[in-house]
């Protein structure tokens, strides 16, 4: 199974160049070096496990990549182009989405709204088309409202569009968080421990729910916390520790680094 | 209270809107019936719902600012006084355009204002647009104060009226007790703008919140309301999903200053007079308090808002010396027993009906 899902993501990578590139990317939050000249690649159509114990850089990986901080020095290739000084909305209109390690919804809008939001992102009404309910007003409305109701479908929130993001559970929650982002039609996929919290069960079918997402021709970023469950649902695993990637490669070779197992030696397996 | 508001909110949609239509009607009936309790019986009361009517205008601005983009403006009154000022600059005292003109005047140059005042602050954190909000509502009032060519603290007069067409003459109603009788000597004249009678003026800024709701209503349901809120709710992650921030921002900016605009030159046509005196930053405070007293974020509470904030003090007048205090009391009461505000936005009032259903389940008693 982890074979040929490796199978295919080599052929992916023969065939067109890497969605992103981290390069020699380096941050600093005044003393602390939280990212070291980090570099990988993520190919089309794969998922890539980000791990390390906590305090490792993963977070201030992802963003690195959204936008959020600018690297001190290195850079980002996404699709081909340096992110450069672009802003968030921009790279995320570019194609990068993600969901927060600390959920980060609209709390005070529907559900619904939530991934009407993400949709919008690729949406231009502006104040004439919705005061004057302009063909674009309607057709963009219209889109957004089917591609929201799809997404909640697949996020098994199909009946919870009308409630507040607030008072959705904890798991609906997350679920949600993937909807929205999902919702501006990423290129790229960023997904911070969205199983963090969760029992076995549903941390399995989350990762069911990740590789179908995959399936439909998404390329995933996934941090998570716990091995095993980045085994079996990852493709390939970047490494990091104290902000420096230490191994990179099919899970199996990760499986058996030396460097990988002493950094997680004595690190809980699952500290969530 | 909130069973009624559920009810209106969950009445199906036709009968909403022949309520609305009733109460619009009313509305515009108000100064024609003056209806007994109601009426202000130590003033004028036509003039009373005149300055209703402006703080409703306002507050309805306001509301798309705080309520919706959730952007903290204590300056707000700047924008009425620049409204104000614009209509009689250039009808009276440096100009002398007519009226329909100036609203357009006045209406880009606060609406040109909000953009310049907005474009450099909203790019900051919250408590500093607060800062330079509180500043700039200020700098416009001291501006005109000490500003030769505004006329100084002297301020403006002979500021033009709306075109006046005189078409019909209206009787209105008087009381004794609880019996009204038609009032022959003390008519209305459709439309006739004039210092006596505000009831014209009244009816046209009543027009106007009409439509100001109407695109209210456009706007909150589209993609611009879901961004003003989106980023009012967490701005970095509406960023992260494709939500240009700034840009709502400064449309949220510009359109609050349009419509305080609008009523800051209503109300200048209005006095016929002006100077910087009422622009002062308690108005600001005023403003606010009747967004916030309403419920931020939904425009029937900002109406209400200005009510309690307008009207009250007017038909209490024996209590006006304390306006300030009883307000200032009203808000802890209010922050303490409903801190959403009287009228919430109805998504939020749903939060507290499932809230009370949970606490309800939690203490045992299950009902359907
Ligand atoms: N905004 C920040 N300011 C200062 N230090 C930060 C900031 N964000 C992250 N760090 C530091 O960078 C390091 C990596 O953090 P993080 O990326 O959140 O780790 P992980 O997600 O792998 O658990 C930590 O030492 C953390 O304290
Ligand atoms: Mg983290």
């Amino acid at each position: 199974m982890a074979e040929t899902t490796v199978d295919r993501a080599g052929a992916h990578r023969a065939e067109s160049a890497p969605l992103l590139q981290m390069q020699q990317v380096t941050l600093r939050f005044g003393g602390v070096v939280a990212l070291n000249e980090v570099s990988f690649e993520i190919h089309r159509g794969e998922i890539l496990g980000l791990i390390g114990p906590n305090g490792a850089g993963k977070t201030t990986c992802f963003n690195a990549l959204t936008g959020v901080y600018q690297p001190t020095s290195g850079q980002v290739v996404f699709d081909g182009q340096p992110l450069g000084r672009r802003k968030r909305y921009q790279i995320n209109r570019l194609g990068i989405a993600r969901t927060f390690q600390n959920i980060r919804l609209f709390q005070n809008m529907t559900a619904r709204e939530n991934v009407l939001v993400g949709a919008d992102a690729h949406h231009r009404t502006g104040v004439l088309n919705a005061l004057f309910r302009l063909p674009r007003h309607r057709r963009e409305e219209a889109e957004g409202h089917r591609l929201a109701d799809e997404l909640l479908e697949l996020m098994d929130l199909g009946h919870r569009g009308d409630d507040l993001a607030r008072n959705l559970s904890y798991g609906e929650q997350r679920r949600l968080e993937i909807a929205r982002a999902l919702a501006t039609k990423p290129k790229l996929l960023c997904l911070d421990e969205p199983a963090a919290g969760f029992n076995p069960v549903e941390k399995q079918r989350l990762m069911d729910l990740i590789r179908r997402v995959r399936d439909m021709g998404n390329t995933v970023l996934l941090i998570e916390h716990d091995m095993r469950l980045v085994m079996g649902v990852t493709d390939r695993i970047v490494v990091l520790e104290f902000g420096k990637k230490i191994a990179d490669g099919r899970p199996e070779q990760i499986q058996n680094d030396p460097a990988v197992i002493a950094a997680y030696l004595g690190v809980e397996d699952d500290e969530s | 209270m909130r069973r009624f508001l559920d009810a209106v909110g969950d009445a199906p949609r036709g009968v909403r809107i022949a309520g609305l239509v009733a109460l619009a009607l009313l509305a515009y009936a108000l100064p024609l019936l003056n209806p007994p309790i109601i009426t202000t019986p130590e003033s004028d009361f036509r003039a009373v719902l005149f300055t209703v009517a402006s703080y409703a205008l306002v507050a309805l601005g306001l509301n798309i600012v705080l309520g919706y983009a959730g952007l903290l403006d204590l300056g707000y009154v700047g924008f009425y006084a620049v409204g104000a000022y614009t209509v009689a600059v250039f009808g009276s005292l440096h100009g002398n355009l007519p009226f329909p003109l100036l609203m357009v005047l006045a209406v880009c140059i606060t609406t040109a204002s909000g953009l310049l005042l907005g474009a450099p602050t909203l790019r900051v954190r919250g408590d500093y647009l607060a800062i330079v909000t509180l500043g700039f509502g200020e700098i416009i009032r001291l501006v005109a104060l000490n500003s030769e060519w505004l006329n100084g603290a002297r301020g403006i007069t002979g500021i033009p009226r709306p075109p006046s067409v005189e078409l019909f003459e209206i009787p209105r109603l008087t009381w004794e007790g609880w019996v009204a009788y038609v009032d022959l000597g003390d008519k209305s004249v459709f439309m006739k703008f004039a210092l006596l009678d505000a009831t014209p003026y009244y009816w046209l800024t009543l027009t106007v919140i009409i439509f100001v709701l109407f695109a209210d209503v456009l706007l909150q349901r589209s993609r611009v309301g879901r961004a003003w809120e989106a980023t009012r709710e967490d701005e970095e992650a509406a960023e992260l999903n494709g939500v240009p921030t700034f840009r709502f921002k400064l449309l949220a900016f510009a359109m609050g200053a349009f419509v305080g605009g609008m009523s800051g030159a209503l109300f200048a046509s209005r006095q016929g007079s002006i100077n910087p005196e009422p622009f002062v930053i308690q108005i600001s405070i005023l403003f606010l308090a009747a967004v916030v007293i309403g419920g931020q974020g939904n425009r029937w509470g900002a109406i209400v808002g200005a009510i309690v904030v307008a009207y009250l003090p007017e038909r209490f007048r024996e209590a006006s010396e304390f306006r300030v205090l009883i307000f200032g009391l009203a808000l802890l009461v209010l922050s303490n027993f409903r801190p959403q505000g009287l009228l919430p936005p109805r998504r939020r009032r749903r939060v507290n009906r499932e809230t009370d259903r949970k606490q309800q389940m939690e203490g045992g008693v299950v009902h359907g």
